[in-house]
């Protein structure tokens, strides 16, 4: 890609036995918010940390503003921003001290007031960091990580552990960095986050890729069919519930069947019939549009949070 | 050397927000200094001149205990984290920790200096520079120390047993608790391969006898040579993620540390220079005429003290 700011190629990181990424590939466009979607453990956030130059990788090519992370990792640090995961601060520094402080590492950097009001942390500012509570937190954290205004941010898992109200405050600060053309790369667990905040997703599991496209790409891969879910007092074979009207393909997951269906009123019509045949119950129906979820559950058989 | 700058005054900013900082370096050690010398030399101004610098001393090693907590503490809260992804290097944020707890510690050392005179009335504090000079070294050399312990260990409760292991023989067998004079002839012997031995002798020779700088060489020389060595090693083992391993190097590169002391105790077993300036000085204590306590008003100069403060013996 000719814009590309962010390139990984290949890349591979063990930690003793443990392979945390095995040829992870993709590339991010200059302005592009891109995620990095899978379960815990995946290897996004090993990845994530070889791109901040944190780590280094075992084999493969990273590349982030043109600059080799871990060979050209001071110059780097002045051109990114990151929120990390399992980070803190010291509990007696107060939030403006804090961005004063992390403002005056870089040559390039914003005014701590402009951040403050920003973020909404301008009432907090004499606030201990030890006295804030997990939002304030994570809004500081993303303050700090624009303080050098970067090319490129990286977040990881930006809203991991906060509530719903403060997770859409996250949200609104990663939309306006989209709105500033800033190139962010974003990784959660979340699929709502992924699918509303994201130009382009990469899924990852077990430290591979196994999907990358824009989320809209991804689930265009379910076929346009509508996700039926049911749950059943009795087992049923596969087989049985493929040969319902309508569906296309079928996946037990968590002990529930997951349906893909082109005609959901006639599946749902078939499946009752069948039940009562087979003197079997519904226990619960779920109809939904495909996610992300969906992709993954294709993928690997398993839900994303498992 | 800007970022350093910036560390270094927020390390003393938060020094002062901390209460533990508070009880470890400022309550502590006027709690010792006042044992020391009110009650062990019972106010009498030569012995408090001869406790004095076992006390400074030993207030001057109590850095690494400081150091190597704060940064374990950090590396454990992922504070250094944070550090890692800014353009901020190792060396910055150790010699920012060292120099915040000298700057920290200085004032407590010229305090206790300070109330050595004028409670005590200690007859003369030697000489300033020397003081100044192996003082300065200490804080520096210890804090170092520090800085290896946290390097070398992985979580808050092994740095405490690190510690601990260390502190113990640096205060019993150093003469900084009871004066090295007093002990076996074994312990005396084991004591020539501490540093904190020539750190308390030092101090002690230049407020009894004035030692100039030059004259005590041996001690300035040996504890610059282990501060600038432990202070390299802090920044070769230096983690800044809470889940990075201690580098299989480490314990040789630790081993290290140890070399500069076991070979100038071999030097000091061999020529007893130390033992004998603290059996000296000792003697001297011992014979010094009882003076009136310093509660007593007029500041009591027995004549041990007079020479002691007028003349160089080195």
């Amino acid at each position: 890609m000719s814009n590309a700011i962010l390139q990984v190629e290949k890349l591979v990181k063990h930690y003793g036995e443990v392979h945390a990424v095995r040829g992870v590939s993709f590339s991010v466009e200059e302005g592009e918010v891109f995620g990095l979607l899978g379960p815990n453990g995946a290897g996004k956030t090993t990845t994530v940390e070889i791109l901040e130059g944190l780590r280094d990788p075992d084999s493969g090519f990273v590349s982030v503003c043109g600059l080799n992370p871990q060979r050209e990792s001071e110059a780097l640090k002045h051109e990114i921003g990151a929120a990390l995961q399992a980070t803190s601060l010291p509990d007696k520094m107060r939030v403006i001290e804090a961005i004063g402080l992390f403002a005056s590492f870089y040559k390039r950097h914003r005014k701590p007031e402009e951040l403050l009001k920003r973020f909404g942390l301008d009432e907090k500012r004499n606030t201990f960091y030890g006295q804030l509570s997990g939002g304030q937190k994570q809004r500081l954290a993303l303050a700090m990580a624009l303080v050098n205004d970067p090319q490129v941010c990286f977040l990881d898992e930006p809203t991991a552990g906060l509530d719903p109200q403060v997770r859409r405050e996250i949200y609104d600060v990663i939309e306006e960095l989209r709105r500033d053309k800033k190139t962010v790369l974003l990784t959660t667990h979340y699929i709502e986050e992924a699918e509303r905040l994201c130009d382009r997703v990469a899924i990852v599991d077990h430290g591979v890729v196994i999907a990358l496209g824009t989320p809209r790409e991804l689930k265009a891969r379910s076929g346009g069919t509508t996700r039926v879910e049911v749950r059943l007092s009795k087992p049923e074979s596969n087989g049985a519930m493929k040969n319902l009207e309508g569906v296309v393909d079928v996946r037990e997951v968590d002990g529930a069947y997951v349906l893909h269906s082109q005609r959901p009123p006639q599946t749902i019509v078939s499946l009752v019939k069948h039940l009562e045949a087979q003197g079997n119950e519904l226990v619960s129906l779920e109809i939904a549009t495909p996610s992300l979820e969906d992709v993954f559950i294709e993928l690997t058989g398993r839900r994303l949070r498992d | 050397m800007k970022n350093f700058a910036t560390l270094t005054r927020m390390r003393v900013q938060l020094a002062f927000r901390n209460k533990m900082f508070f009880f470890f370096v400022i309550v502590m050690p006027f709690a010792f200094f006042f044992l020391w010398l009110g009650l062990l030399a019972k106010g009498v101004p030569a012995r408090c001149a001869f406790y004095l610098g076992p006390v400074l001393a030993f207030n001057v090693m109590g850095s690494f205990w400081g150091l190597s907590a704060a940064l374990v503490l950090f590396r454990e809260q992922g504070i250094l984290r944070r550090f890692h992804v800014a353009p901020v290097s190792a060396s910055d944020m150790l010699a920012s920790s060292i120099v915040a707890n000298y700057v920290l510690t200085l004032p407590i050392v010229a305090l206790e200096l300070f109330f050595a005179r004028v409670i005590f009335h200690v007859p003369s504090l030697g000489n300033p520079i020397s003081l100044f000079l192996l003082v300065s070294i200490g804080i520096i050399s210890f804090g170092s120390l520090g800085l290896v312990v946290a390097s070398v260990t992985n979580t808050m409760q092994e740095t405490q047993v690190l510690n601990q292991l260390l502190w113990l023989p640096l205060i019993f067998l150093s003469g900084a608790t009871f004066p090295l004079a007093f002990m076996p002839r074994g312990v005396q012997r084991f004591g020539l391969f501490l540093p904190a031995t020539y750190l308390v002798n030092g101090v002690q020779q230049a407020i009894l006898n004035s030692a100039t700088p030059w004259s005590r060489y041996v001690e300035v020389l040996s504890l610059s040579v282990w501060a600038c060595l432990t202070f390299f090693l802090s920044a070769q083992l230096f983690r800044w993620e809470p889940e990075a391993k201690v580098p299989r190097r480490a314990k040789l590169l630790v081993a290290a540390t140890v070399i500069p002391f076991v070979l100038l105790g071999v030097v000091e077993n061999m020529s007893d220079r130390v033992l004998v300036e603290a059996r000296t000085a000792l003697e001297r204590f011992d014979s010094g005429p009882p003076a009136r306590p310093a509660s007593m008003g007029v500041p009591a100069k027995p004549a041990a003290a007079r020479k002691a403060s007028g003349s160089n013996q080195n």
